[in-house]
């Protein structure tokens, strides 16, 4: 499979959903740490954090999703990236896989969709057994207006 | 883009800004010679890099401007207002061309024809043909770009003769010469000859030097090709003048060459990054501290003492490399100050102080805008026009003053102007038709606060809109801007008189020293630029929160102070009751209020490095950012202006400013006095000076007796006779009845009230009398009218438990009836005629004094405002009572029936007299 048509994923879990997020648009995947929670934040701010000096604002997947939020200890991991000069983590249950699909098995986002999910999806890719939603992470992070209620 | 063209931008931006500046003065005073040669020097050095570089279009402007300017130096024209305007506007467009080269690293194309026209034909003498009527063909209008050579190979064969020059062929421009154009060589030779004064004054860089040394080096070696030139075609006169400043120049050079090493031109960016590396340097440092602290490790003690003294040495010296005298953020504003005078027909001085005082460098370039913004807010709206200040007595010229200074860690600077003052009343009705207030909440507001609305969004009083300002957005922004570096903006106004605002900005903001707090579990910093005071509260300290209709204060030397827990504004918490708050008050001062922050602990201070806040946070307006403390975890920076707008909207509007407190406190709580807000009988609230009230109590209603018909209740061991405000008949049969106790000539009395609402303080101006027993008077107490309680006659009431209004007291005293329009004079004799034994029915007004004749009440003794006592005497109103008047003697007001006048402070006489009045009564 060629570089110019395909897409690298890496494949994360957020509740019972499985999603990919290219992977050109992250920095880097970390367990995140001692998260400040930051009083009168909206709902999606999980927090800040300290990563190598830098402060990264936490961003839950979860509550973007409209999904309930994590089971206190649960297992929670971050996909960093960088938006202008600021960083963030956006948060996620499990980080799995790195996976190179070819783009022409990539389908729009299904009209019917929640809007919640249909403004933060890309698309969708058709597997043999199932189907892996593309998960726009800059969308996600993105707060001028585009902020789900 | 090549270096050396950056280097001349870098370069040619400072001198244009002086240029500006200077020419700005000039215009002023046009023969001030000084300024001139600066301004001429400058130009031609701009002129000069350019010919070097080969910027065409840049070096015609610059030529076609030194030429005009040089006629202003040789005297042979006089320096008009047009003409500075023409040499300003090429002054422009030379920095639109090296704008534009910046951008893309050539100059723009672009045709000056017109420009150069204006000026050649101003240097011609002929005037501008724009300003003047339209001005006959330019002579030399058809020829071409005037070749820029300024000191490249001549070719030798045009090496000029004396005969060039009387024919005015120019040897560098390769043309004739226009009439009235100086040939480059003189100029240079003019140049030559100028001395240049302020070269101290300017960070030379080293492309300066070379250049400076280059002609240094025409000058000593005469084997150059380009010195028969000058000293041929610029003869006779000027090329003896060349010749003997020449050795001036030379050690003026060397002196140049000394100071180059002096300074270094640094790029910012390295700035910044060394900035960054000493701030994670400094977070390292804590870093350290925390961990032998935490353990205890004596062997890292001094090592990290060291350490400790090394990195603020090296925060300071970073610091200072980063330090700009403020003067740079104003030298755009005399142009801009010339310019708007010019533009609306006003006469502006612009004085600026304290352009030395210097701040960090990213602190002022974001004030730059502000600033100027402010300035021309000041020219536009401030001032008014020369003739309306003629016919307001004001000089014609207006004046905006412009100052720096540091105070603490921080700088002030203030913008004053003496115009014509911010208009209240325009203001209230702007913000009622913007519908930013209502008129109710606008009712409640001081003068100051309403005129603190030109800050708010969407705000703009200007009947006209300028193309200068007045588009609506300006203090908003302003204001939007201070406070997101750290600062506050505050303004003073008198109508007539002037305008000052005062900017309060933090030196830097890189690194801050802040107090680190704890509420809950979080620990938030706390700049301590806007901390005024911490103040132990709650359990082991003598002052606690107290609570009035459901707000927190507390006591502060005399003072009330709103307190609020940090964890209610965070909403971390739920509301917190005065009882539970223990801790520390930290008493910020932040947008011209004082606020009191309640947290649970103060841990320490430290100096941390601020970190911006990601988009989706800016928006909270109680935190400025974040930090990464010395164990490495992050807390937030709490905002003290954010907060006290959030805590000023929660506690309403009874909020006085810390300004106006500061200022009562200087006069002496002029007039002010502190009311006690109370409800009886009725949903209006009614007021009772605090200086009366002895003690507040609360009783349980159970424990109030009812014995023929007076309410006592059993207070420390005597019974405490009661009236309730509201009516005899309000007190509960159940739960709590709040009770003013007051205590006077050894006997106490309780007057009951419904409940306590709050304190404020205010001036009390009694409106008028009032026509109900048991109230004084109303006065206009946060905007409403309030009845003010008659203390006395509910004491009174308490003790006889009479409700009707009695003369003669049954006690045996003599009674007194006080007519005392004054409330203050009244608070003062009533309690000193019942402390002499009388009893005293106090009457507020006239009506009530006749009100108590028809009601058939009797008294021994009238007392109070000679007038007014004259007046009932007149009516026939207790013509047979003797009166006692106090106060100012009127002679032309009849005296019958006064027993004597006496000035109200002599007390001992006033009592004497009224001894005396009551004996002739008996």
């Amino acid at each position: 499979m060629s570089v110019e048509d395909s897409f690298e994923y890496v494949t994360v879990r957020i509740g019972d959903q499985l999603l990919g997020v290219e992977v050109k648009q992250i920095r880097e995947v970390f367990s995140p740490q001692d998260v400040t929670s930051v009083p009168r934040a909206p709902g999606e701010i999980a927090g800040l954090l300290n990563l190598r000096g830098r402060i990264v604002t936490a961003v839950d997947a979860r509550h973007r999703l409209g999904l309930p939020p994590r089971e206190p200890g649960a297992n929670v991991m971050a996909l960093g990236l960088e938006e202008g000069t600021e960083l963030f983590g956006v948060l996620v249950d499990e980080v799995g896989e790195v996976m190179r699909l070819k783009s022409d098995t990539l389908e729009p986002t299904p009209a019917h969709l929640d809007p919640k999910w249909r403004v933060l999806l890309k698309g969708v890719h058709r597997l043999e057994k199932d189907l892996l939603a593309v998960l726009d992470i800059r969308a996600l992070i993105a707060w001028q207006g585009g902020l789900a209620a | 883009m090549d270096e050396l063209i950056g280097e001349f931008l870098a370069e040619t931006s400072e001198s244009l800004d002086v240029i500006d500046v200077e020419l700005v003065k000039f215009e002023a005073d046009p023969t001030d010679r000084a300024t001139l040669d600066n301004i001429f020097r400058l130009l031609h050095t701009i002129k000069g890099t350019c010919g070097f570089l080969g910027l065409e279009r840049l070096e015609a402007i610059a030529h076609a401007g030194e030429t005009l300017l040089g006629k202003f130096r040789d005297g042979d024209m006089v320096a008009d207002s047009n003409a500075v305007t023409v040499v300003l506007k090429s002054l422009d467009r030379i920095k639109e061309i090296t704008n534009g080269l910046e951008q893309t690293g050539v100059e723009p194309a672009g045709d000056d024809r017109d420009l150069i026209d204006r000026l050649e034909s101003l240097s011609q003498g002929h005037g501008d043909p724009e300003a003047a009527a339209p001005a006959e063909p330019v002579a030399a209008a058809p020829a071409p770009e005037p070749e820029p050579a300024p000191e490249p190979e001549p070719e030798p064969e045009v090496q000029a003769t004396a005969d060039d020059a009387a024919t005015g062929f120019d040897a560098d421009l390769g043309r004739e010469l226009r009439p009235g154009e100086v040939s480059l060589a003189d100029l240079e030779a003019a140049f030559l000859s100028t001395p240049g004064p302020e070269f101290e004054a300017e960070a030379e860089t080293a492309h300066d030097a070379e250049a400076d040394a280059d002609e240094d080096e025409h000058d000593a070696e005469p084997a150059h090709v380009d010195a028969p030139v000058k000293a041929e075609s610029a003869a006779p006169a000027p090329a003896a003048k060349s010749e003997s400043k020449a050795p001036a120049n030379d050690d003026a050079g060397q002196q140049q060459a000394h100071r180059t090493q002096a300074t270094i031109r640094v790029n910012v960016d390295t700035l910044e990054n060394l900035m960054t590396t000493v701030s994670e340097l400094v977070l390292a440092r804590n870093q350290l501290h925390q961990i032998v602290r935490d353990n205890d490790d004596s062997a890292l003690k001094t090592p990290l003492q060291r350490l400790s003294s090394v990195t603020a040495e090296l925060q300071d010296g970073v610091m200072k490399t980063r330090m700009q005298p403020v003067g740079d953020a104003w030298r755009k504003l005399p142009r801009i100050v010339r310019d708007v005078s010019q533009e609306l027909g006003k006469k502006i001085r612009l004085v600026q102080e304290g352009e030395d005082t210097e701040l960090d460098r990213q602190v002022l370039e974001l004030i730059r805008d502000p600033l100027t913004h402010m300035i021309r807010n000041s020219c536009d709206h401030g001032l008014e026009t020369p003739d309306e200040r003629a016919a307001a007595g004001k000089n014609e010229m207006g004046t905006v003053k412009l100052s720096a200074y540091h105070e603490g860690g921080a700088i002030i600077m203030k913008i004053i102007d003496d115009g014509r003052g911010l208009n209240a009343e325009k203001i209230r009705q702007k913000v009622i038709e913007k519908g930013l207030a209502s008129e109710a909440e606008l009712e409640n507001m001081s003068e100051a606060q309403i005129q603190r609305y030109i800050f708010a969004p969407g705000f703009s009083t200007a009947a006209a809109v300028t193309n200068l300002s007045g588009r609506g957005v300006g203090m908003d922004v302003v204001r939007t801007n201070i406070e997101q570096i750290g600062g506050s903006i505050d303004l003073f106004s008198e109508q007539g008189k002037g305008t000052t605002f005062t900017i309060k900005i933090p030196l830097t903001l890189a690194i801050v020293s802040a107090l680190i707090v704890k509420s809950g579990e979080d620990r938030f910093a706390a700049p301590q630029l806007s901390v005024r005071e911490l103040v132990r509260v709650g359990a082991g300290s003598s002052i606690a929160v107290e609570t009035l209709n459901g707000a927190n204060m507390i006591r502060l030397r005399d003072r009330l102070l709103p307190v609020i827990a940090l964890s209610e504004v965070l909403n971390t918490a739920e509301h917190t009751s005065a009882e539970d708050m223990t801790g520390y008050v930290i008493v910020l001062e932040a947008a011209g209020r004082k606020i009191g922050l309640v947290v649970d602990d103060v841990l320490d201070t430290e100096e941390i490095v601020v970190k911006p806040l990601s988009g989706p946070l800016r928006s909270i307006n109680v935190f400025s950012g974040a930090t990464i403390l010395g164990d490495g975890s992050v807390i937030m920076i709490l905002d003290p202006n954010g907060l006290a707008q959030e805590t000023s909207s929660a506690e309403g509007e009874e909020q006085s400013d810390a300004a106006a407190e500061d200022a009562a406190e200087a006069q002496g709580a002029n007039g002010r006095q502190r009311l006690l807000l109370v409800r009886a009988g009725g949903e209006e609230p009614k007021a009772v000076p605090v200086s009366l009230i002895t003690r507040l109590e609360d009783f349980e209603a159970q424990t109030i007796e009812q014995t023929d018909g007076r309410y006592v209740v059993q207070y420390r061991g005597r019974l405490l006779p009661l009236a309730h405000a509201g009516g005899m008949d309000h007190f509960p049969t159940e739960g709590r009845q709040p009770v003013l106790v007051f205590a006077e000539d050894g006997r106490s009395a309780g007057v009951a009230v419904d409940e306590i609402l709050d304190v404020v303080e205010e001036r009390l101006d009694l409106e008028m009398g009032s026509e109900r027993p048991g109230v004084i008077g109303s006065a206009i107490i946060k905007g409403k009218a309030t009845e003010v309680l008659d203390i006395a006659w509910h004491m009174q009431r308490a003790w006889n438990g009479a409700p009707q209004r009695k003369g003669k007291s049954s006690t045996g005293r003599n009674a007194v009836l006080l007519v005392e329009a004054d409330a203050f004079s009244r608070r003062m004799l009533a309690p000193l005629l019942a402390a002499a034994g009388y009893d005293v029915t106090v009457a507020g007004g006239l009506h009530e004094a006749r009100d108590a004749a028809t009601m058939g009440a009797e008294y021994d003794v009238l007392v109070g405002d000679p007038a007014a006592l004259a007046r009932l005497q007149e009516e026939g109103v207790y013509t047979n009572v003797p009166r006692l008047g106090v106060g100012e003697h009127d002679y032309t007001q009849s005296t019958d029936g006064f027993v004597a006048i006496m000035p109200a402070g002599d007390r001992g006489g006033l009592i004497a007299a009224l001894d005396q009045a009551a004996r002739s009564a008996a």
